[in-house]
């Protein structure tokens, strides 16, 4: 069972934060497809809110190797830490199915890094701005940073994260040329912008569903 | 005087917010129409065999099921209805199989513009037929 949380969203604001995150997750796709010349199938199985210690035991108990992740830290009226997390081994993968081809083997290994940053900041990116156009606010969005480790180190980044801190968990499953890698995006967000993003997700309800919400 | 036809339309998608979105702007372009909701495939395909809607909105994004798929699907139990899939993939695979399927593409989010020259398409393409 999860533990209650201090702010937690409607069913409503959950299907809202679902759509957006579809709606990034599909942009991210459409630039990634571009970069391979290929179609790319992205898709969401499921969005959560959960304390953070949470997340780190959902990925820990479903992730036995070491992982790799893209960080990107966002600030605006929603300030907080994106991650796209997956096993370090399909890294290399991922990054052969984004740039692949025809590219020699070592040129990849070369590359990887790089094209790890690329890629993740496409899907980071793709999240977090369609996210905040919809909800009409600006965010800034800092250069993508890879991380090697468990996933208890990339949600104890410093500075210290404050206790109550809540994580909006993506299941991403990443499909192209034949590849299929599942891993995470990670919304960390303090108790101010969860706040916000839960009334900034009210007012985006309000404006899609109008008059039909009365009824 | 003109007559209103009052056709009915599925709304399939798993999300209610985007079904509540399309609602909105039906009420504008066709408040006289019928509308049928499905949250999942498994409602769509008896929503189609029951009550044989004139047209389907699908959006492709629904878990555990290959969109495309089902718009077949669809369109086979009752292959007069007009289909669209609703994607903010735009991939040009997706459009060219869309298309292939017998269906029109619509990105998401959907707009009342781009909603309403759809359906008027639907529509006469509906009143031309004897």
């Amino acid at each position: 069972m999860s533990a209650a949380l201090p702010i937690a969203l409607d069913e409503l604001e959950l299907d809202a934060l679902t759509e957006l995150v579809n709606l990034g997750i599909s942009q991210a796709a459409h630039s990634l497809a571009e970069m391979a010349r290929e179609e790319v199938t992205l898709t969401v199985p499921q969005v959560r809110m959960v304390p953070r210690d949470e997340a780190i035991r959902i990925i820990s108990e479903r992730e036995h190797s070491k992982l790799v992740a893209v960080h990107q830290v966002f600030r605006g009226d929603i300030t907080g830490r994106a991650l796209l997390i997956f096993p370090e081994a399909q890294s290399f993968e991922l990054v052969r199915a984004v740039v692949g081809g025809d590219m020699p083997i070592d040129e990849i290994i070369e590359l990887e890094q790089e094209a790890l940053a690329e890629t993740g900041n496409i899907m980071l990116n793709g999240c977090l701005a369609t996210i905040a156009n919809h909800l009409q606010r600006s965010l800034t969005i800092s250069l993508p940073e890879i991380l090697h480790g468990e996933s208890r180190e990339f949600f104890d980044l410093e500075p210290p994260p404050p206790p109550g801190d809540l994580v909006m968990f993506i299941y991403i499953n990443f499909a192209l040329r034949h590849r299929n890698i599942n891993g995470y995006i990670a919304m960390l967000l303090d108790m101010p912008s969860m706040t916000a993003l839960k009334a900034l997700l009210k007012a985006y309800i309000g404006r899609v569903a109008g008059d039909v919400l009365a009824g | 005087m003109k007559t209103v036809s009052r056709y009915t339309i599925l709304i399939v998608d798993d999300s209610k917010l985007a079904r509540m979105a399309v609602n909105k702007a039906l009420n504008t372009l066709y408040p006289e129409w019928e509308r049928l909701e499905a949250a999942n495939a498994e409602e769509a395909v008896a929503a189609v065999k029951q009550a044989a809607p004139d047209v389907a909105l699908l959006d492709f994004n629904m878990p555990g099921r290959d969109d495309l798929a089902l718009a077949a699907q669809l369109r086979e139990a009752n292959p007069k209805m007009a289909v669209a899939v609703l994607s903010a993939n735009r991939q040009q695979q997706i459009v060219d199989r869309t298309s292939a399927a017998g269906a029109t593409f619509l990105a998401k989010p959907i707009t009342e513009a781009a909603l309403g020259q759809f359906l008027k398409a639907v529509v006469q393409d509906m009143e031309s037929r004897p």
